[in-house]
């Protein structure tokens, strides 16, 4: 047995820091919060030179074929940087669920782009986490009709869409009938909107007939978004620490008073074994092991409770200075909103544990 | 990663769970009385198959395995799985013979540790004192060396077991002018010795589970040090790492959570099982995820002690967010049972034999004992985070 990761998923978390700490300062996050407009190219080119947008297609079509630990990993980077790229659904919910699904054409057609980072895909299943408003897509003889609402990924050139029945179809930015609206949320560092389908002609994944294909996909994107969550709140308690070992009052550091020293231990002992928890799901799903459903949804919950938690107690270690824009600690607190919400709130992800366990 | 076992360790499982199918009915029920022949027959079958005293040579009358940290959890849970009693587990064979076998002469080794692995010695820990709870250090109980033998004079408080127990180890002031962490030295005294006596304490469970011990001029040899003199808080730390990881072990916690969901399935509510209302379930699921996340956390530990990858934060969080915990899972059937949840001992339409209600005081207990949740959150943030020690008061 070996609980842990191995040297090269070690080396892999370096070299993506390493380019995000360059490609991906603070700065660079606040001028694509600004700008609609910023597709942060430079960002994604940095890295998809390490071939981050492959991480997880097969060699065959020309990705790295590594597993969702890798990818988990990867994704904890991104949110330890507030990274402003899309991942989760462009480099692995889409192209898995496009090797899981799709016919041997779509793969050839989409995936070797995507792994190449010359295009992205967007994601449209929200409203099988919860439908809100009029939400829902219809299949109707060929085309889609209907509303998608918070698509993740959704600066995209191509959309992977759930219908009521949870099967899966790709439709083009560009495809007629289809208007894209972005809406505005408090996490600047990724884009939201959502899509109009007024009979937008569409090519179904034949593999998802079987509900399980959706299922998986949630999943791993479950297990992406706490694994953002987890970079991100280490983020805000390392800056924490370090904040309370510089600041004084009273003539002493404040991270000498335990008022302040209780309050990071209390994040440190509720975040740390969320790092094996992330580590244990996305080794169950690359297992397909028969408690991954109900362990991806325990850490998902699970994770975005710490996170709320962190996001909101590392911001009072910072005092005055956490609340205002000067040190944008804002952004990871907002990042971590953000993917709370996101494929599932915890309460909802309980009561799917909870089903999954014949306990509802 | 690679979450199995391994081959080797399948047979082994196999073979503990025969060991189990053929014996197990012999085993005494949970809680043992100590003394009880059918209790120490029990310990000395385990000895025997190697289930106790495991990885102890045999020369101090252990089983003499390779250790193996595997092994030994493969034998836990086992032993959980079949609510098998797994054997003495008190803080002689706990505490005392590793130390000793650390720290201890040959004389000791051989004097001590086979009667205290077979049951026949049943030892107590004199740690803490009235005036030195989380502030262990300032510890004032004497040893006086006087001829060939220490003059011991002073007060231990929360001593488990000391009721029952013959000997006691314990800390002791002896270098009166060094620094407090190196003027203490580590001490074993028979508890029939002149001059010791026990006050048992009643806690709030109801039960005199600890003890007040007075030591008035007890006079015992002098070669019934363990270490040298000033060496007692080194030997000390050395195993209290190892009691905290015990103290909040979410394997044993995992037995209670699936005792509360049987309780969920079988209690109604205006005629509803508990499992069925959306609200009670909720706070179920809660502590589920909590618990796989501490599950989770302990097998990333006991992985990095077998493959030389430490993980010291993942260990120092342990005792205080699994005693916390388990606090909160006996709480919950509490909660959930209402009125029925205050019920005690004695009572009709009592559930579980008021286990829900004792484990919940217990477990409060523990919280506050073996370094409370705030002197944990003290090692957390100073030696897991690197963050300053509080300023001394004074010097000493």
């Amino acid at each position: 047995m070996d609980f842990g990761l191995s040297d090269d998923q070690t080396l892999l978390q370096t070299s993506l820091s390493r380019v995000l700490n360059v490609a991906a300062p603070l700065a660079r996050v606040r001028r694509f919060a600004e700008d609609e407009t910023d597709k942060a190219s430079d960002v994604w080119d940095a890295l998809a030179s390490l071939g981050l947008p492959g991480l997880v297609i097969a060699p065959a079509r020309g990705g790295m074929g590594l597993g969702l630990l890798d990818a988990a990993l990867a994704a904890e980077c991104l949110g330890r940087h507030v990274a402003p790229i899309p991942f989760a659904a462009t480099s692995v919910m889409v192209p898995l669920a496009l090797q899981d699904a799709g016919t041997t054409a779509q793969c050839a057609r989409w995936l070797p782009s995507l792994a190449e980072g010359a295009c992205t895909a967007g994601l449209a299943v929200s409203e099988h986490t919860g439908a809100k408003e009029d939400a829902g897509v219809r299949y109707i003889d060929g085309r889609l009709c209907g509303r998608a609402l918070f698509v993740l990924d959704f600066a995209a050139d191509v959309f992977l869409v759930a219908d009521e029945s949870a099967r899966l179809y790709l439709v083009e930015r560009d495809a007629a009938g289809l208007e894209a609206r972005s809406l505005v949320s408090i996490d600047r560092s990724r884009r939201l909107g959502e899509l109009l389908f007024r009979a937008v002609p569409a090519v179904c994944l034949p593999g998802s007939e079987n509900p399980l294909v959706l299922q998986r996909t949630l999943d791993r994107g479950r297990v992406l978004l706490a694994a953002d969550t987890l970079g991100a709140a280490q983020h805000m308690l390392d800056a924490a620490v370090s904040y309370a070992g510089t600041r004084q009052q009273f003539g002493r550091v404040i991270g000498s008073f335990q008022a302040v020293k209780h309050l990071c231990a209390e994040m440190a002992a509720a975040l740390e074994p969320c790092r094996a928890l992330l580590w244990y799901a996305a080794h169950s799903l690359d297992l397909e092991a028969t408690d991954a459903h109900i362990t991806a949804c325990h850490t998902k919950a699970h994770m975005a409770e710490v996170g709320k938690f962190v996001a909101k107690t590392a911001t009072e270690v910072h005092g005055g200075v956490g609340f205002t824009d000067l040190l944008g600690l804002h952004y990871w607190f907002k990042r971590i909103g953000l993917n709370r919400q996101w494929l599932g709130s915890p309460e909802r992800l309980r009561h799917e544990a909870a089903r999954a366990q014949g306990y509802a | 990663m690679d979450l199995s076992f391994g081959s080797r360790y399948a047979t082994f499982r196999e073979s503990v769970r025969s060991f189990l199918a053929l014996h197990g009915a012999s085993a005494p029920a949970v809680p043992p009385d100590l003394r009880a022949l059918p209790t120490l027959r029990w310990q000395q079958r385990l000895l025997e198959h190697g289930y106790a005293g495991r990885a102890i040579p045999t020369r101090y009358g252990g089983y003499g395995a390779t250790p193996d940290i595997l092994e030994t959890r493969i034998i836990a849970e086992e032993f959980a799985e079949a609510q098998v009693f797994p054997g003495l587990s008190g803080q002689g064979i706990m505490m005392l013979v590793p130390t000793l076998i650390e720290f201890g002469t040959e004389a000791q080794r051989e004097q001590f540790i086979a009667p205290t692995l077979r049951g026949d010695l049943i030892w107590c820990q004199g740690y803490s004192e009235p005036n030195a709870g989380s502030d262990l250090a300032s510890l004032t109980t004497r040893a006086v060396l006087v001829g060939d033998e220490w003059v011991i004079n002073g007060q231990k408080i929360w001593t488990s077991t000391a009721h029952l127990a013959d000997w006691m180890f314990c800390l002791v002031r002896t270098e009166l002018t060094s620094p407090k962490h190196l003027g203490i030295s580590f001490l074993l005294l028979e508890m029939s010795t002149p001059g010791i006596e026990v006050r048992p304490l009643v806690t709030m469970t109801g039960d005199a589970s600890f003890n007040e011990v007075f030591l008035t001029d007890v006079r015992i040899p002098a070669t019934q040090i363990v270490g040298g003199r000033g060496e007692g808080w080194k030997i000390a730390n050395a195993l209290l790492s190892h009691e905290r990881g015990m103290l909040g072990n979410p394997n044993v916690t995992l037995q209670r959570f699936n005792a509360l969901v049987d309780l969920f399935r079988q209690e109604t509510i205006d005629g509803r099982r508990l499992i069925d209302d959306p609200v009670w379930r909720e706070r179920l699921l809660k502590l589920q995820g909590r618990m796989l996340a501490l599950r989770c956390n302990d097998l990333r530990v006991l992985s990095g002690r077998l493959n030389d990858r430490s993980a010291p934060l993942a260990a120092m969080l342990v005792k205080l967010e699994g005693t916390e915990l388990r606090h909160e899972v006996e709480g919950l059937a509490i909660d959930a049972l209402g009125e029925l949840g205050v019920l005690y001992r004695g009572s009709p339409l009592l559930r579980d034999q008021g286990l829900w209600q004792q484990h919940h005081m217990y477990f409060l207990g523990l919280i506050i004992g073996g370094g409370t949740s705030q002197i944990q959150k003290n090692i957390i943030a100073e030696r897991g985070l690197g963050m300053p020690r509080e300023p001394k008061l004074a010097a000493g």
